[in-house]
């Protein structure tokens, strides 16, 4: 890197809050995903002051820059692809203001999501959106990739619970977007921003909605012995106009995983699970707990249980939000999709996935937000056989465009980084994509924010995915969607 | 216009054929804008008719404004130019509902009412209860940017609305977002179109979640001698574990304007408003009461409006009229013919300040001499209608003077304000968008990247737009 920066960023911040040794950077490659990319220093800001400067000196020296949370992202959002600077958010990790009776809070981008729930439960309040990741990821990566969760199903994603921005464009200006109250003058900037993926500014605050916690919540096990029967289950539910706030699927190969790490108590011999939570007053999730059972049996569940306490409510959801680290001690490597389709095709997609399984000779779990429609297949590879490398991201590609016939989307929460760039003209035309890439520009005119995200480069798929194995054990810990 | 009206007439003729152009002065009255009418209006039939027009429109500098029921043309700045009306009442298709995905894809023309019936013929409903319902269209709404009673519950339509296909002031068809309930594919420009005024673009498609309908709705209301006891209930129901579909506070010169003759005229049929005193403040909030709910929300909310200091409450069965709430949904339109010169303002503040804010517009308007009515939604957006008694200069800077100090109050509490609806010989006189904010210089951007010749629209938007 150019020394003359490193020593200007030295400067500005502080020599402790600058790494630029090779075994400081290493870290610094990964994120969740199976992406790589090397930056040239990574900068913690404690301030939008310091933010403003590193922007102001990344200008100077037409360096990259990318900012990052907790690095638990699953499309490479967070990593350097074309090196540069990455800004780090550990270290703005304030919540700045709770406003209990009017349910919104203002917080750093570095506060891990959990906490902020934790911080607010006294009061009878959360926040919504919860990606499986959620003791480990930021808000600030929430708002960039517009994270889902489980509980998306029935409260939104994390662009229904933003209500204003302070952010730091790469040509360094500061601009507050939205507040507090509703409905500003003009165009939805708010809105526009989350989940650009990082390409237009970087956050340095944000104003979100907190939501009360429901009287009521019941957590539903099904067990069934056959796929089939459980997706059906979840398209009965949605077509009976029953919305959980939940609704989970695990597939055997899965269930078996977990139950071995977690010891949820799922069955180990049935063919998937569905975790189903409804909530909300006494009267009403009773009668709705009543209805979702009723549809599981119709659809030939095994069994359904009812978590007799909050005790057995965690253990059930500990297993699935465990399950990507489980499927990590039994590979040494795997691949996440992220599909979306409409909830009546969810039996036929699940179908294709297992031919698709078979065609490669892969072992393909599935976890996954039943109630949208949103897959996650689990691609088991080792990553120092090249051909099944190939064949994961085949497979992967496969399954992306059946999704995208069905109707369906290629990213539901995880976004399209550098991992589905390629994959953008599956959804748009050249027209579309120029007309993102002009929007960009206004806020992003020389392209150093992010470089290298959304947009497909011109390079052939080949090459981007054909890359030497990383040495020994690689799978990053915190590899959880 | 550079070109004589004529070849515009001919041009428009060819890509939607004659019968579709209209040109004749008594039906050209029903597109003006604040005094303008159009040269001409065209009924396109297809995208790709639309795509035609707006390259013509482009190469002729002609400014056009796309329309749908035509209901709340008068929202907005007054139009810098107005050639072409481009009316999408012809696209009224619904293109895909597959209501065991609860997902629905319409053109922009269809009446919100008979899509309305369409789902109900499977239990569902988009949550768009909005002002001059009988007349909206799905895209006119989405354009407009209207809010509903029923974002209480279901938030506005940036928290349903899935994707949308438009096309530019270049004549480029475009798309964001998808027909799936979940996705994060490419930037949300479709969130930029809602409340955008067509000045980014014509909605040629708008996908949309759909919901089940809420069962057996019914609404209470309640009576209170102040606004701060009915804004104390508003506290409690929040703080409580109830989830109301609706939770609605008008000020007694609301309830006396709601429960006029004009607004019986123009929103028939039983309304709980009509049972309220005409000099009491009124809290109405619908819910879904199916099965043991219902005792469930008569008992907490009789409790609660007990403890706010309510003398009198009521739940209405009102089980043939899900949008009981019908009155306070037509509020703008109940005041617009209420007076000789409505001038509406749209105020929001964090629930707590709703109170001062709402002291500030009584001051204001008392001072000035001027009668309103004022409602307020449970999550802090208010709707304050001016109701002057003339239309005359005296009149005018009454009401001028009013709506600017309520502005600067609002601005004072950290709210937002704008001012939707105003004659339009006082447009002029008015911050219809509110105070130049300092993000409107990126937006002026936006503008140019969609609309490089600015032909959409023009001058209706914030910021000059």
């Amino acid at each position: 890197m150019n020394s003359r920066l490193l020593r200007e960023l030295k400067k500005l911040l502080g020599p402790e809050s600058v790494l630029h040794a090779p075994e400081e950077l290493l870290l610094y490659e990964y994120d969740g995903s199976v992406e790589t990319g090397r930056p040239e220093c990574v900068v913690f800001p404690r301030t939008t002051t310091d933010v403003l400067g590193i922007v102001q000196l990344a200008r100077k020296h037409k360096t990259p820059i990318v900012g990052r949370g907790s690095g638990t992202g699953l499309s490479g959002g967070a990593i350097a692809r074309h090196g540069g600077i990455v800004a780090s958010f550990a270290r703005m990790n304030r919540i700045v203001e709770i406003d209990a009776e009017n349910q919104v809070a203002r917080v750093q981008p570095g506060v891990v999501n959990s906490d902020l729930s934790a911080a607010v439960a006294d009061l009878g309040l959360h926040f919504a959106p919860d990606p499986s990741s959620q003791k480990a990821c930021t808000i600030g990566g929430n708002v960039s990739e517009n994270s889902g969760g489980p509980h998306t199903l029935a409260y939104g994603v994390t662009t229904n619970h933003v209500l204003g921005l302070e952010v730091v464009l790469p040509t360094g200006e500061v601009l507050r977007l939205g507040n507090s109250a509703l409905d500003p003058a003009g165009y939805d900037l708010t809105g526009l921003f989350v989940g650009s993926e990082g390409t237009f500014g970087l956050v340095t605050e944000i104003t979100v909605k907190l939501t009360r916690l429901l009287e009521t919540v019941k957590t539903l096990l099904a067990i069934f012995d056959s796929v089939d029967d459980a997706t059906e289950t979840v398209a009965e539910i949605t077509a009976r106009g029953i919305t959980p706030a939940a609704c989970e699927m695990l597939d055997g190969w899965t269930i078996r995983a977990v139950e071995d790490y977690v010891h949820a108590g799922f069955p180990l011999d049935c063919a998937a699970i569905l975790l189903i939570d409804v909530d909300g007053l006494k009267e009403e999730t009773e009668a709705e707990a009543a209805e979702v059972g009723e549809v599981c049996r119709a659809h030939n569940a095994r069994e359904v249980r009812v978590a007799r306490n909050t005790r057995e409510r965690e253990l059930l959801w500990k297993g699935r939000k465990n399950a990507f680290g489980a499927v990590g001690r039994v590979s040494p490597s795997y691949y996440t999709q992220d599909g979306v389709i409409p909830r009546t095709k969810l039996p036929a997609t699940l179908r294709r996935i297992g031919e698709i399984a078979r065609t490669y000779g892969l072992q393909i779990g599935n976890v996954f937000h039943a109630g949208d429609g949103n897959l996650h297949p689990i691609i088991l590879f080792d990553e120092r056989d090249e051909k099944q490398f190939r064949d994961t991201v085949a497979a992967a590609d496969e399954i992306i465009a059946f999704c995208v016939q069905a109707g369906g989307s290629i990213t539901g929460e995880h976004g399209v980084g550098m991992e589905k760039d390629r994959l953008m003209p599956l959804l748009f035309s050249e027209a579309d994509l120029e007309l993102m890439k002009r929007v960009r520009a206004i806020f992003n005119p020389e392209g150093l924010l992010n470089p290298g995200k959304i947009f497909p480069s011109t390079k052939g798929c080949g090459e981007i995915y054909v890359r030497p194995p990383r040495n020994g054990n690689t799978t990053p810990a915190e590899k959880r969607p | 216009m550079t070109l004589a009206a004529g070849e515009t007439v001919t041009r428009l003729a060819e890509i939607s054929g004659a019968a579709n152009v209209i040109t004749d002065s008594a039906q050209l009255a029903g597109y003006e804008i604040d005094g303008l009418v159009p040269s001409a209006a065209v009924k396109p039939g297809t995208r790709e008719e639309i795509c035609e027009i707006v390259k013509f429109c482009a190469a002729e500098k002609l400014a056009i404004i796309p329309c749908g029921g035509r209901s709340k043309l008068s929202m907005g700045g007054t139009p810098a130019r107005y050639d072409v009306a481009v009316d999408a009442t012809r696209l009224d298709r619904i293109v895909v509902y597959d209501p065991n995905d609860l997902t629905l894809s319409v053109e922009p023309g269809i009446p919100l009412q008979r899509l309305a019936g369409v789902l109900a013929g499977h239990q569902q409903f988009v949550p768009l209860a909005v002002p001059f319902l009988s007349r909206a269209t799905a895209g006119g709404t989405i354009a407009s940017g209207v809010d509903s009673p029923l974002r209480q519950l279901y938030g506005t339509a940036r928290d349903f609305l899935l994707g949308m296909e438009f096309v530019t002031g270049e004549g480029i068809w475009g798309k964001s977002g998808g027909l799936v309930v979940k996705n994060v594919a490419g930037y949300d420009l479709h969130k930029l179109m809602i409340g955008a005024m067509g000045t980014l673009g014509i909605i040629t498609k708008l996908n949309f979640r759909t919901f089940p309908a809420p069962r057996s709705p019914r609404v209470f209301s309640a009576s209170f001698d102040s606004c701060d006891d009915a804004l104390e209930l508003r506290r409690r129901v929040m703080q409580s574990p109830l989830r109301v579909l609706t939770l609605d506070i008008l000020n007694p010169g609301a309830v006396q304007m709601l429960s006029s003759e004009i607004a019986a005229r123009l929103e028939p049929g039983p309304d709980c408003v009509d049972r309220i005193a005409k000099d009491k403040w009124a809290v109405l909030a619908a819910f879904a009461s199916s099965g043991a709910l219902l005792q469930r929300y008569q008992e907490e909310m009789n409790r609660m409006a007990k403890e706010a200091g309510c003398e009198d409450c009521e739940i209405a069965g009102d089980e043939n009229r899900p949008t009981a709430f019908g009155r306070v949904r037509e509020f703008v339109p109940i005041a617009l013919e209420s007076s000789a010169a409505t001038v509406t303002l749209k105020l929001s503040v964090l629930p707590t300040k709703v109170g001062k804010l709402l002291d500030a517009v009584s001051s204001a308007a008392q001072e000035n001499g001027v009668r309103f009515a004022t409602y307020t939604g449970g999550l802090g957006v208010s709707y304050v209608a001016l109701l002057p008694d003339g239309r005359d200069e005296d009149w005018r800077g009454r009401v001028l003077k009013a709506a600017d100090d309520i502005g600067n109050a609002c601005a004072q509490l950290g709210g937002n304000v704008t001012i939707p609806w105003a004659p339009g010989e006082w447009k002029s006189f008015l911050k219809i968008w509110g105070p130049e904010r300092t993000e409107f210089a990126q937006m002026r951007e936006l503008k140019k990247v969609f609309d490089p010749a600015g032909i959409l629209a023009p001058g209706r938007f914030a910021g000059g737009i």
